[in-house]
C-alpha cells in the first residue's frame, strides 16, 4: 500500500465534503422538480417508519423507566420526588427522545442505505441506471431523504410518548407516586418551546441519516469489503453528526426560547 | 458525482447527419487520482460501423466506453456523440442523448430487486409507456435474445450467460442508434460466449446499429470480423472469394496499451501490422 502525502489526504477530505454538499444540495433540489418517485418514497417510509417502530418504542419506553428510577434517587435528597414526572417528560421531549430516535434510526437505516446503495454501486447498477437515463440521486437519494425526515418526526413523538409512559409505569408501580399528580406535573412542565425544540431536532437528524447513508453508499469502492466499510462509516459519521448537530440546535433553541 | 439529471421535458438532440461520425474522440485524456488512465485518445466511428476495442486488462477500455456514454467526464479533450459535444450539453439534452444509446455492462448490471421483465422494461417504464405496450416490447426483445421463457425470473435465478442476454435485451429495447458493449463475453465459457457473440452479430447485421465493443478475447473479435448473421443458420463465415474477401468491411479495431492508442485500423491492417507489440499481443 503506497503512502499518500498529507496535502493529498487533505485534498481528498475537502473533495469528500464538496461531494457530500453537492449530493445533499441536489437531493433537496430534486424535491421541487419532476419526476418525483412517489412509489419509492412510500416504500422507504414503510421501511424506515413502520420498520423502526419496535426498536423506537422499546428504547423509548425503557429509557423513560430508567430515567424515573435514577431521578427519584437524586430528587429524594431535596425532597422533590413529586418533580419526577416533570424531569422525565422534559428530558424525553427535549433531549432523549430526539437523540435516541436519531441514533437508533441511524444504526438501522443509515447502515441499510449505505449497504444497499453500496452494493448497487459495486455491481454497476447505479451506472446502469444513469446509462438508462435515470438520475440516481433523484431515484435513490431524494425518496430516502423525504421518507427519513418525515418518518423520524413521527418516530420521535412515539419515542417521547413511550418514554413518558415508561416513566409513569415505574413512578406509579415501583415508587408509589400518585398517577394523576405525576401526569399533571409531566404535562404542565412542558412549554411550547420545549415541544418545538424536541421536534426540530429530528428534522436535522433525518437529513443527516439519509444524506450521510446515501453519500457513503454511492461512493463505495472495493467490492464487498468496501460495502462493509461504507456501512460502518455511515453509522459512525451520522451518529457523531447527530450529536454535534443536537448541541448546535439546542444552543440555538435556548437562544430563541430561553431555557 | 457530477451527474446528468433527467427531466420530464425531454429535449431533442439532432439526429446525426448521414455519413457524419456517430462517435468522435479528440485528444481525450482522463486521470484517476494521480494515475493517467487515457492519454490523447482520438478516433471516430462512422454510422453502421463496429469498433472493437482491444488491449490488456487495465488499459482503459471500459473507461473509454463510460466516457462515450457521459458516465465519466474527461479531464481534457472533446467527445462528440451524434455530432454533439457532450461536455456542452445541458442535463436534459444529455438525458435525451442517452435514450439513443444502449449499454451492456461487464457484469450485466441487472437490477437485482427487479425481475427480468422489469429490468428489460426499465427504460420504457421511466418513459411512462402503457403497460401492455411495454410488455409486448419486452417479449419482442426477449425473443431476440431467446429468453422469453425467463420473463418472470429474478437475476439471481439466471446463469451468467442468461444475465448477459437479458442485459443485451435491456440495451436494445429502445432501438438505440449506438450500442456500447463492455466485455459482453467476460467470464463466460466458450459455448456461452459464442451465443453472446451471435447476438451481437445479429444486432449488427439485422439492425445495422453502430457499436463499440470492448473485449480482451481475440477469438470473439475475429469471429465478429469474419462472420455474418444469417437468419436461416445463425453465424456463417463470410465467403473468402466474395466481394469482402472474408472480412466484414464495417469492422474497425482500436488497440490500447497503457492508456494510449497503439493501433487503429481495419481487420486486415491489424493482422498484417509490423508493430512488435501488436504482433506479440496477437500471438
Amino acid at each position: 500500500m503506497s503512502l499518500l502525502s498529507p496535502d493529498l489526504i487533505l485534498k481528498k477530505q475537502v473533495a469528500a465534503v464538496q461531494e457530500y454538499s453537492i449530493l445533499a444540495g441536489r437531493a433537496i433540489a430534486d424535491i421541487f422538480s419532476r419526476p418525483i418517485y412517489w412509489a419509492d418514497i412510500f416504500t422507504q417510509m414503510d421501511s424506515i417508519g413502520a420498520g423502526s417502530m419496535p426498536i423506537i418504542i422499546l428504547s423509548g419506553f425503557f429509557t423513560g423507566c430508567v430515567l424515573a428510577l435514577q431521578s427519584v434517587t437524586a430528587l429524594q435528597e431535596f425532597g422533590a420526588v413529586s418533580m419526577t414526572g416533570s424531569l422525565v417528560s422534559l428530558s424525553m421531549v427535549k433531549e432523549l427522545g430526539p437523540v435516541l430516535t436519531g441514533l437508533m434510526v441511524s444504526g438501522r437505516n443509515a447502515a441499510g442505505m449505505a449497504s444497499e446503495l453500496g452494493s448497487m454501486k459495486v455491481t454497476e447498477q447505479i451506472d446502469a441506471m444513469r446509462a438508462l437515463g435515470t438520475d440516481p440521486v433523484r431515484k435513490l437519494v431524494t425518496p430516502r431523504l423525504i421518507a427519513t425526515v418525515f418518518m423520524l418526526f413521527f418516530l420521535t413523538i412515539i419515542a417521547d410518548a413511550a418514554g413518558i409512559a415508561g416513566g409513569t409505569l415505574v413512578a406509579v408501580n415501583m415508587l408509589g407516586l400518585n398517577a394523576s399528580s405525576y401526569l399533571h406535573n409531566s404535562y404542565s412542565s412542558l412549554m411550547h418551546g420545549d415541544i418545538v425544540q424536541g421536534l426540530t431536532k429530528p428534522i436535522f437528524s433525518g437529513f443527516i441519516i439519509a444524506t450521510v447513508g446515501c453519500f457513503f453508499g454511492m461512493r463505495t469502492t472495493g467490492g464487498t469489503q468496501g460495502v462493509g466499510r461504507a456501512t460502518t462509516q455511515a453509522v459512525v459519521v451520522s451518529s457523531v453528526f447527530i450529536i454535534v448537530v443536537d448541541f448546535i440546535v439546542t444552543r440555538l433553541m435556548i437562544g430563541i426560547f430561553g431555557s | 458525482m457530477a451527474e446528468d439529471l433527467p427531466s420530464t421535458d425531454v429535449a431533442t438532440v439532432e439526429p446525426a447527419k448521414a455519413g457524419a461520425a456517430v462517435v468522435q474522440f479528440e485528444d481525450v485524456s482522463i486521470t484517476f487520482d494521480v494515475k493517467p488512465v487515457l492519454q490523447g485518445i482520438s478516433f471516430t466511428v462512422e454510422r453502421g460501423q463496429t469498433l472493437i476495442l482491444l488491449g490488456p486488462a487495465g488499459c482503459g477500455k471500459s473507461v473509454l466506453l463510460k466516457l462515450a456514454n457521459g458516465l465519466l467526464k474527461p479531464d481534457s479533450g472533446t467527445i462528440r456523440i451524434f455530432g454533439e459535444d457532450i461536455d456542452k450539453l445541458q442535463r436534459r439534452e444529455m438525458y435525451a442523448l442517452r435514450a439513443r444509446i444502449g449499454m451492456v455492462f461487464q457484469e450485466s448490471a441487472l437490477f437485482d430487486s427487479l425481475n427480468v421483465e422489469d429490468n428489460v422494461a426499465y427504460r420504457l417504464h421511466e418513459e411512462q409507456m402503457p403497460e401492455t405496450e411495454a410488455h409486448a416490447r419486452v417479449v419482442e426483445a426477449l425473443k431476440f435474445v431467446e429468453l422469453e421463457t425467463s420473463i418472470d425470473k429474478f437475476p439471481s435465478e439466471l446463469s451468467g450467460g442468461m444475465r448477459r442476454r437479458v442485459s443485451i435485451a435491456r440495451a436494445i429495447i429502445s432501438n438505440p442508434d449506438l450500442i456500447l458493449y463492455d466485455s459482453p463475453t467476460g467470464g463466460l465459457d466458450p459455448i456461452t460466449s459464442a451465443t453472446i457473440m451471435e447476438l451481437v452479430m445479429k444486432q449488427r447485421d439485422v439492425s445495422h446499429t453502430t457499436s463499440l465493443l470492448v473485449t480482451h478475447r481475440l477469438q470473439d473479435a475475429f469471429m465478429l470480423a469474419t462472420h455474418r448473421f444469417d437468419a436461416a443458420g445463425g453465424m456463417k463465415p463470410i465467403a473468402k472469394d466474395g466481394p469482402d474477401h472474408g472480412i466484414d468491411p464495417g469492422m474497425k479495431f482500436l488497440v490500447l496499451n497503457e492508456g494510449k492508442i497503439v493501433f487503429h485500423g481495419t481487420t486486415e491492417e491489424l493482422v498484417h501490422s509490423e508493430d512488435p507489440w501488436i504482433k506479440r499481443y496477437l500471438e
